[in-house]
């Protein structure tokens, strides 16, 4: 059987980032694994600007951003083995995968980092009623025909759903000739980043409604007219508020779901809110030596977040293996860090003060807008973090730093508490 | 103009026709099978329950009855011989009120009294052992071990290729719009030209009583009876582990909750009578409707996991009854028609029946040749590694997955556009190889498998390449200032 130290399931932004930081910790044998034919992820179709002004301070495409990493592997002579699907991820660390130049094998791993990425909602996760016509895409499949294979879907386009995919191929089609009638939004405020409704629509005249909803679709064959409807605080269609659209396509962006089914398949412990798994402040999950990182593990907005995510998932787990026998038990001063007040969730959900490094980035979304609010976070009674945001939008994740020397002393079995208060 | 005069052809290339279709292959006959869509499989087959009836539901003494538990008695056999996956899981009718005892003994007594073997009714503490998600309501059971689960798709296709393996020319996008005779030969109108045969099987679905009406002045009515459903994540697979139905009422078997052939879990159908016999949309009060009915048998079904609805059209004859006969005002005009359910078991029957008046009217010979074998299509969920690996090693493709949510291979789908009658859209490799039936609804794999469709089918371009034939083309076009010939950028 194959043997690494560190086996990576994925090739884009986030398995690289981990390969290139568990490298560059002096870990010396790490595959990683890509189901495309070319390593790069879904930055490979992001053919828009607006990647690296963190990482690179600079304004880089997606194609671009992934070059520099896959750049970055290559000068470090990093395996990696393309058009392999992996299978299976057991629980005991032993990969199964296939590819047409190996067939179905095994490798064995000291430790993986789990690096999927994400998937669309298709309509059915919507339940949207009426035909079932060619012309339904998600976003993400609409933009890897336009710009990866050169087609274009469709002339006269609604868009259901204001994530960022979806407000970007709003551009993208419009520029390529279509006609983007609206964009509808369910929820009364936009699911994707300020800059892009403003570049992306605005820029375009392209309407965006929100709290509206598509409640029928019609065309045999292909989409003939969609039905949207005004909802109501109760995210239910107002009746009296339909109005029809004659469109030839629909695209949906409405929401990723992080693809977890090997994280299921190694018994991994899953968040019910972010649907990744539950991991703790060095990105580890509930199976000993499985490390996740990216949009597996959380959606992201910025890839930028995900690259340093990942990085850091690469090198806690080139220390995991190169800890060996003499590795810690579970940590007997791990906090449990509670959410509350419009915190959806934190990444990581667990911390042992003793294990982490100097700082600790924790990761949050919000479930609402909070305008000139505050980011808190107690440990125990005290307050230990109280920041100032001006506004807090679910579709904006949230950063906050951690100090170690915040965290010492607890008691065991207290818990830290993160929520957004009005003071 | 197809000058040649068939033996037998056949309307209608669903599971009745193809069944027909294969039967009617045994015998030395010149048979053509005439579809009005591009493929096998496109109407009341494509979207139903996928269930192999026990056979209590129909009254004692019909057709349908009969034709029920003789249809599940083949299904076993015929399943080897052609290779399409079948599971016998039993089924259940749940009783959630002592009301409702004696019609679910009825129910089981009327089993009987059809040939159903091993029905016997479940109390309470067995049937919570044997669905722990049973509803709370529940008391007791009707159990029918016999019935079972199908790929109602790899059920058509088997029976299609098995039959065109042994003779039976297919002959898609030839919706009928005339049938006459002459000199005791019957012309159907096609879009695809004139075609001549001396026996006519009308296996037209809901569509069957127009084709009955052209020949006949006995009139026929066949209603479009839509049923929706919802159809779950494999993450939710193995909620219920047989069929459950509720008692059944005056419109069908009611509301069912099942797991699929594929692994998924499919909840429905409504029953809802409609005039247009191509609508088969959802409506929002339908799915309302799934979900609420289904919570009177199965609790806690999760909902959140659902990937897509749908619905399919019932051929619902006014007395509820199969029409299997030689119209007695149209000698060789033979009805196959109010194919409801329980149609889909039944269908193995329903060919042999229908192959049995057309042999009486042409008295033909066996062939010695037929071939009853069919090889189905590589299943790569559930097959060992070395098994795999030998695939592999004799095509490589198989090692490329395509469609990750449901792990098929290039391999399969270009196996998919390659048979007769092969794969000509996506709803064609879907129905075949089952890509695209996971949980991101073919968002991943819809332009791989295009490019292939484009790579194998002659004359198949991007701008042709559909989801279910013309008019569902993918594509409008080329973006702005593409080279020919692809998608490199000028």
């Amino acid at each position: 059987m194959l043997s690494y130290d560190i086996v990576i399931v994925g090739g884009g932004s986030a398995g690289l980032s981990a390969a290139v930081a568990a490298h560059d910790a002096g870990t010396g044998s790490i595959l990683v694994l890509e189901r495309e034919p070319r390593l790069g992820g879904i930055l490979n179709q992001c053919i828009h600007n607006g990647f690296g002004l963190h990482s690179f301070k600079e304004e880089l495409t997606g194609p671009e951003y992934a070059a520099r990493y896959i750049q970055m592997a290559d000068d470090r002579k990093i395996e990696r083995m393309l058009s392999t699907t992996v299978l299976d991820v057991s629980p005991k660390l032993v990969v199964t995968a296939v590819s047409a130049e190996q067939g179905v094998f095994q490798i064995e791993a000291r430790a993986v980092i789990l690096a999927m990425g994400c998937r669309e909602r298709p309509r059915g996760a919507l339940n949207i009623a009426g035909c079932r016509p060619a012309g339904v895409y998600t976003a993400g499949c609409a933009q890897k025909l336009v710009n990866i294979d050169g087609w274009l879907p469709g002339r006269e386009v609604v868009i259901l759903g204001s994530g960022d995919i979806g407000l970007i191929m709003a551009r993208r089609l419009t520029l390529e000739g279509a006609h983007v009638q609206c964009v509808a939004e369910l929820m009364p405020y936009s699911g994707g980043l300020r800059r892009n409704i403003v570049q992306c629509l605005d820029d375009f005249d392209i309407p965006l409604l929100l709290s509206h909803t598509v409640v029928g679709i019609e065309g045999k064959k292909r989409v003939e007219a969609i039905t949207l409807a005004q909802v109501g605080e109760s995210l239910r269609p107002i009746p009296g508020t339909e109005k029809r659209y004659s469109c030839d396509t629909l695209l949906l962006s409405v929401g990723l779901l992080p693809e977890n089914e090997l994280s299921r398949q190694a018994s991994v412990e899953l968040s019910p809110v972010t649907r990744g798994p539950l991991v703790d402040e060095s990105l580890e999950t509930s199976v000993d030596g499985i490390f996740a990182c990216g949009n597996v593990l959380h959606v992201h907005d910025l890839v930028d977040f995900v690259s340093e995510e990942a990085a850091h998932a690469g090198r806690k787990a080139a220390e995991y293996v190169q800890a060996g026998q003499e590795r810690r038990p579970r940590r007997e001063d791990e906090l449990e860090v509670r959410v509350s007040g419009g915190v959806r969730y934190t990444v990581p959900s667990r911390i042992s003060p003793s294990s982490m490094d100097e700082r600790l980035v924790l990761r949050l979304r919000v479930g609402q807008v909070f305008e000139d609010c505050y980011l808190s976070v107690y440990a125990g009674e005290k307050r230990i973090v109280h920041r100032r945001r001006q506004v807090v939008a679910p579709g904006e994740m949230q950063e906050i730093t951690l100090r170690r020397s915040q965290l010492e002393g607890l008691e065991p079995g207290s818990h830290l508490h993160v929520l957004v208060e009005g003071e | 103009m197809n000058e040649r005069l068939y033996d037998v052809a056949i309307i209608g290339a669903g599971v009745s026709g193809c069944a027909v279709a294969r039967e009617v292959s045994r015998l030395r006959l010149d048979a053509c099978v005439v579809e009005a869509e591009g493929d096998v499989c496109c109407g009341t087959t494509k979207a139903n329950s996928a269930i192999v009836h026990a056979g209590f539901d129909a009254a004692e003494g019909t057709l349908m009855a009969r034709l029920n538990v003789e249809g599940n008695a083949l299904f076993g056999e015929l399943s080897r011989e052609l290779d399409f996956a079948f599971d016998q899981i039993g089924s259940l009718v749940v009783c959630t009120s002592e009301e409702g005892r004696p019609a679910l003994e009825e129910l089981r007594d009327r089993g009987v009294r059809n040939g159903v073997p091993g029905l016997r009714i479940v109390e309470r503490d067995e049937l919570e052992r044997m669905e722990p998600n049973i509803s709370d309501a529940a008391i007791c059971a009707l159990f029918a071990p016999t019935a079972g689960i199908c790929d109602p798709f790899g059920l058509n296709v088997a029976l299609a290729e098995n039959a065109a393996e042994n003779g039976v020319e297919f002959i898609f996008d030839a919706p009928v719009t005339g049938v006459s005779k002459s000199e005791g030969v019957w012309e159907l109108c096609t879009a695809q030209g004139p075609i001549r045969a001396r026996v006519v099987v009308n296996a037209g679905g809901v569509h069957a009583d127009e084709l009955h009406n052209m020949v006949s002045e006995q009139k026929m009515e066949i209603v479009a009876r839509r049923g929706e459903y919802e159809l779950l994540d494999t993450t939710a697979g193995t909620h219920v582990r047989h069929t459950v139905f509720m008692l059944p009422n005056e419109m069908g078997k009611g509301v069912l909750v099942t797991p699929t052939i594929h692994g998924n879990l499919l909840v429905g159908p409504t029953a809802d009578d409609i005039d247009d016999k191509d609508d088969t949309r959802t409506t929002a009060a339908g799915l309302r409707a799934v979900v609420q009915k289904s919570a009177l048998t199965v609790k806690n079904i999760p909902f959140r996991e659902t990937v897509t609805s749908f619905s399919g059209l019932r051929a619902h004859q006014s007395a509820h009854e199969f029409i299997i006969e030689e119209v007695a005002d149209a000698p060789g005009f033979v009805d196959c028609a109010g194919i409801e359910s329980p149609g889909l078991t039944a269908s193995p029957a329903i060919g042999r029946m229908v192959a049995g008046i057309v042999r009486r009217i042409l008295s033909p010979e066996e062939r010695r040749d037929f071939q009853p074998q069919r090889k189905g299509f590589a299943n790569l969920n559930h097959i060992p590694a070395d098994e795999w690996n030998e695939l592999i090693k004799e095509d490589p493709a198989y090692g490329t997955i395509v469609c990750r949510c449901c792990r098929v291979s290039e391999a399969q789908i270009r196996d998919a556009c390659r048979r007769v009658p092969g794969a000509r859209s996506l709803d064609g490799v879907k129905s075949r190889t089952g890509a695209c039936m996971g949980r991101c609804q073919a968002g991943f794999c819809t332009p791989r498998i295009l490019e292939i469709l484009c790579e194998e089918i002659p004359d198949m371009d991007m701008e042709h390449a559909s989801k279910c034939g013309p008019g569902s083309e993918y594509v409008v076009g080329k973006i702005k200032g593409s080279l020919e010939g692809g998608g490199q950028r000028a």
